[in-house]
């Protein structure tokens, strides 16, 4: 490296993190309060832009999990601190429970293993229930449900507030964050890293790499190796209007067959109702669009489970990127001689493990032989709260102007999220953050009052000043 | 906002657009004490505040002029007949016995009034409900956003957009495109031939956007912002068009949130909500007027329907309006779309609309039929477009159906 390299930083950090999705902010957090000093680096100027920017949003007891395996083990570890922190964190909840409906003789035959399975990853609640008992609790539910095995510990949340303020955790209490910095390199020289960005470079001792859909080519990039190959599994959602969600209470999960996983119905903590999702395998890494005939299929299961809905709108309709391997398991493994850990594979329980993996990865990073001393009393900033039955902004004294109507986002709101600490910086981010131009109309009603509000501060804008200058 | 709550709201109304000010207006000049609009935008005026061309106002100043001018007009006129408008205020919730949840700057407030008259106009149907293939990139919105970004806001998200579908609003598009020195690529219909009637299918020819019949939009491509979309025409060739952003037009839909997410009867068929021949709702406290009731009518139709409610309403007031104690349900069958209103009251009574509202949902030719149980009450040649109404009058109902169901059907 030449001597007029820049830097992002002047310091050597303990760790860096690469990559910002669930995951890379979980792991921000439990080093932060280990005593590590981190740096985060992430490509998008939004976080959670990869992977963790569309999902179901199911806190998982791992009732289903393989038994015996890492996964298992992270997303009981994650759901277990996620409900420790929930308080002091002010994180969403809605413990509704799931079911998992047998649709077909032959699936009521496979409930028994289901519950057995259950009993054995610990999960001792569950409970194999007929069709009266389903039908009770579920009475919009089609006739032709036959029984279900009821998981009551599974659970809604705010897939983004939670790892939003997993990192506001982080960085109010030491941690850095560097956002739009691709890492495209880095060496090794013995002691530590030097990785590099096109904004600069960046010096940490040790390495974690949480690129989800990148885990591999980033190993491949900076150890010259990787152990796994990701084939990203597509997952397209259709959203409901609003009114629906007072059509079901808990999770419908179809019973899982060979070939298939199968499809979800669920409430969002938003309000919503959703189905979904599928399970498309695909090369591309970044393409989450979403195709109409497989929208309609989704449309039409929804409509088979719950038949209420063939009178409901469409609100939206969103795709997921899981960042599958050839392996069920996840994928996190030490480089010990090159202070590197993969933290890849999180495939489709991120969300619930994520600060699972985190105490298991800063449990590997131990034995690699670090050790810090944790913070006394970290500061614990509260989530913010989007959830329906939350007390939302517009609910409080004086919220002033109510921008988006049809999610009741308040200006204060919004130009908080485009202020400090993790702006956004994309309508994307500003969905995420506030969620603006998600409900209904979909922006029709204040995409112009946004492009207004939001002058300045995306890295595209959303609209251009007419008579100044040329394109957007 | 402590102002709302000053003294007994007679009658609150929903929406300050034509339809929601005309009701305001009207029932002021009927003598009724306190109205009030509830409006969310910063302005009252509705959808026409951005529609910065004519024409406007014929019906009802006898002059053409362009959507701003024509909604300050309204409530101007408003005003001047003593309604009070409150802006800002959204109404979050409507509750059975006229009690509305409201959001102002100030926070909550629970307000009550005798009457709400329910004028929330219509919306264009966004991407997401047409499940449009394709990626999430910027630059994919509706025309009503369009223009609210370059009239409202004076700005324009993008340079070469192509316009999706061709109705009117589609040539407001276009309009609103050349104000803001935006030049689309092409204008692409689904169907055989341009919605709207002539002489707009004229102009894209006049304006030299290229347009494309027979063409289906299948696909939007892709990074950040829009870079090109896929169509294919009635042959099934496809075809690549570049472009940096996609206005989805028209497709309207009944903003109708409030008796969705509520305690009114919505209609599957209109979107809107489900009245009798005076627009009373399900529970009648609750009237509905305007573009609400069905889409989409003119400004100057919604207008008309407002005035119209708005001496329904007083009317019911004075106690003028019969009970609605028989009453008979109207369905429609495919391709007839819908029919509004939805139910009718075996009553006379003051300022009932005087027709049924019908449309298709594509061209048909042939014989409209309406049955009640076995018994054929009504039978009428028709020669029907999706962008033209059929009126049938409420007399013909009223004098041969005794109650149960009403259904309509197209016999081609
Ligand atoms: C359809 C679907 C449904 C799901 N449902 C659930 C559910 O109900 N419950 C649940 O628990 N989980 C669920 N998941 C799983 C969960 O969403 C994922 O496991 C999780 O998002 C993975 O997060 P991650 O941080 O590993 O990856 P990502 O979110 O992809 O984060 C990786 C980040 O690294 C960045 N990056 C990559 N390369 C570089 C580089 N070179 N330099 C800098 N930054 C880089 C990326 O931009 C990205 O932000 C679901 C997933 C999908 C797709
Ligand atoms: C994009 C677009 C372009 C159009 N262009 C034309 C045109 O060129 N010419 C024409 O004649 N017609 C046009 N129309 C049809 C248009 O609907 C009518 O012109 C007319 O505005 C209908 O009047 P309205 O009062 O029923 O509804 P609107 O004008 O839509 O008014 C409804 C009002 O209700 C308010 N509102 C909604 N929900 C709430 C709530 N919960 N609380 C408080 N306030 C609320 C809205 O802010 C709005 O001001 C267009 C429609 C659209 C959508």
């Amino acid at each position: 490296m030449s001597k007029t390299q820049k830097f992002l930083h002047e310091e050597t950090f303990d760790v860096a993190i690469i990559g910002a999705g669930i995951v890379g902010c979980a792991m921000a957090r439990r080093f932060t309060l280990e005593g590590a000093r981190v740096a985060l680096i992430e490509k998008a100027p939004d976080i959670l832009d990869g992977a963790s920017k569309a999902n179901s949003a199911i806190l998982h007891t791992g009732f289903d999990a393989p038994s015996g395996s890492l996964e298992l083990q992270c997303v009981q570890d994650g759901h277990a601190e996620y409900l420790n922190i929930r308080e002091s964190l002010g994180l969403m909840l809605d413990p509704c429970g799931a079911y998992v409906v047998a649709w077909t003789p032959e699936e009521m035959g496979n409930l028994e293993a289901i519950h057995a399975k259950a009993h054995e990853n610990g999960v001792t609640d569950t409970k194999i229930i007929p069709a009266t008992a389903l039908h009770q609790s579920e009475p919009n539910l089609a006739d032709h449900a036959l029984g279900a095995v009821h998981v009551p510990g599974e659970s809604l949340i705010d897939p983004w507030s939670a790892p939003y303020v997993y990192l506001r955790q982080a960085i109010e209490n030491g941690a850095e964050t560097f956002l739009s910095s691709e890492v495209t390199g880095g060496a090794f020289d013995g002691t530590s890293w030097q990785i590099t960005t096109p904004s600069g470079a960046l010096k940490a001792r040790t390495i974690l790499n949480c690129a989800g859909l990148y885990g591999d080519l980033l190993d491949q990039a900076l150890l010259g190796t990787a152990k796994f190959n990701i084939t990203p599994r597509k997952g397209q959602f259709v959203v409901f209007d609003k009114a629906a969600s007072g059509l079901l209470d808990a999770v419908i999960l179809p019973v899982p067959t060979e070939r298939t996983k199968g499809i979800v119905l669920f409430r969002t903590v938003f309000g919503n109702l959703a189905v979904g999702p599928t399970a498309e395998d695909q090369q591309s890494r970044s393409d989450a669009s979403t195709d109409k005939a497989t929208l309609e299929g989704l449309i039409k299961a929804a409509h088979k489970m719950l038949p209420a809905l063939r009178t409901m709108p469409i609100t939206a309709t969103y795709a997921g990127l899981r960042p599958a391997t050839e392996f069920k398991d996840y994928q996190i493994s030490p480089t010990p001689d090159k202070n590197w850990i993969t933290v890849g594979g999180i495939r489709s329980t991120g969300l619930s493990g994520a600060l699972g993996i985190a105490r298991h990865v800063f449990g590997l990073y131990q034995k690699m032989g670090h050790e810090h001393s944790a913070i006394k009393s970290p500061t614990t900033p509260k989530a913010t709260v989007l959830a329906q039955t939350g007390p939302r902004d517009w609910t409080q004294d004086t919220p002033g102007e109510i921008v988006c109507h049809c999610e009741l986002v308040t200006r204060r709101e919004i130009e908080a999220a485009l202020t400090a600490p993790l702006p956004a910086r994309s309508l994307a981010g500003l969905k995420r953050q506030t969620r603006a131009t998600m409900g209904r109309c979909q922006g029709f009603f204040c995409t112009a009052r946004l492009a207004e509000l939001t002058e300045g501060h995306f890295v595209l804008p959303m609209a251009q000043e007419i008579g100044t200058g040329d394109q957007p | 906002m402590t102002d709302l709550a000053r003294s007994r709201i007679d009658v609150a109304i929903i929406g300050g657009g034509p339809a929601g000010l005309a009701a305001a207006t009207r029932l002021k000049q009927a003598g009724i004490r306190r109205v009030v609009v509830l409006e969310r935008e910063p302005e009252a005026g509705g959808i026409p505040r951005h529609c910065g061309h004519p024409p406007f106002g014929l019906r009802e100043f006898k002059r053409i002029l362009k959507g701003p001018a024509y909604a300050a007009r309204l409530v101007r006129r408003a005003q001047h007949h003593g309604v009070e408008i409150h802006t800002g205020v959204t109404v979050v919730e409507a509750r059975p016995h006229g009690v509305l949840l409201i959001a102002t700057q100030d926070g909550v407030q629970e307000i009550s009034a005798a009457r709400v008259i329910y004028a929330t106009g219509v919306r264009e149907t966004p991407r997401s409900a047409r499940l449009i293939s394709g990626v999430r990139a910027r630059g994919v919105i509706n025309t009503g956003a369009l223009q609210s970004m370059i009239y409202l806001k004076n700005r324009r998200p993008y340079q070469r957009p192509v316009i999706i579908g061709s109705e009117l609003v589609a040539f407001s598009a276009i309009m609103t495109c050349r104000h803001a020195g935006m030049k689309p690529v092409a204008m692409i219909e689904e169907r055989a031939r341009v919605t709207a009637r002539w002489p707009s299918a004229l102009f894209p020819r006049m304006t030299g956007v290229k347009l494309l019949t027979g063409t289906k939009l299948t696909e939007i491509h892709g990074q950040n912002s829009v870079t090109h979309v896929s169509v294919q025409n009635a042959i099934g060739t496809p075809e690549d068009i570049a472009c940096d952003g996609v206005i989805l037009c028209g497709q309207f839909t009944p903003e109708s949130t409030l008796a969705r997410s509520g305690h009114l009867a919505v209609d599957p068929a209109t979107g809107g909500p489900v009245v009798d021949q005076w627009g009373r709702c399900s529970d009648p406290v609750y009237f509905a007027t305007g573009n609400l009731l069905r889409p989409v009518e003119t400004a100057g139709w919604s207008w008309n329907e407002g005035r119209q409610t708005g001496a329904c309403v007083a009317a019911d007031l004075a106690g003028n309006l019969p009970d609605p104690e028989t009453v008979v349900s109207l369905t429609v069958t495919a391709p007839l779309k819908y029919v509004m209103p939805q139910r009718i009251t075996l009553a006379n009574g003051e300022g009932s609309m005087k027709n049924l509202q019908l449309r298709v949902s594509r061209p048909v030719r042939g014989t409209l039929l309406a049955r009640s149980g076995e018994a054929i009450i009504m039978r009428r040649k028709v020669n029907l477009l999706p962008e033209r109404r059929l009126l049938i009058p409420v007399a013909d109902i009223l004098a041969q159906a005794t109650g149960g169901t009403v259904e309509f059907e197209i016999t081609e």
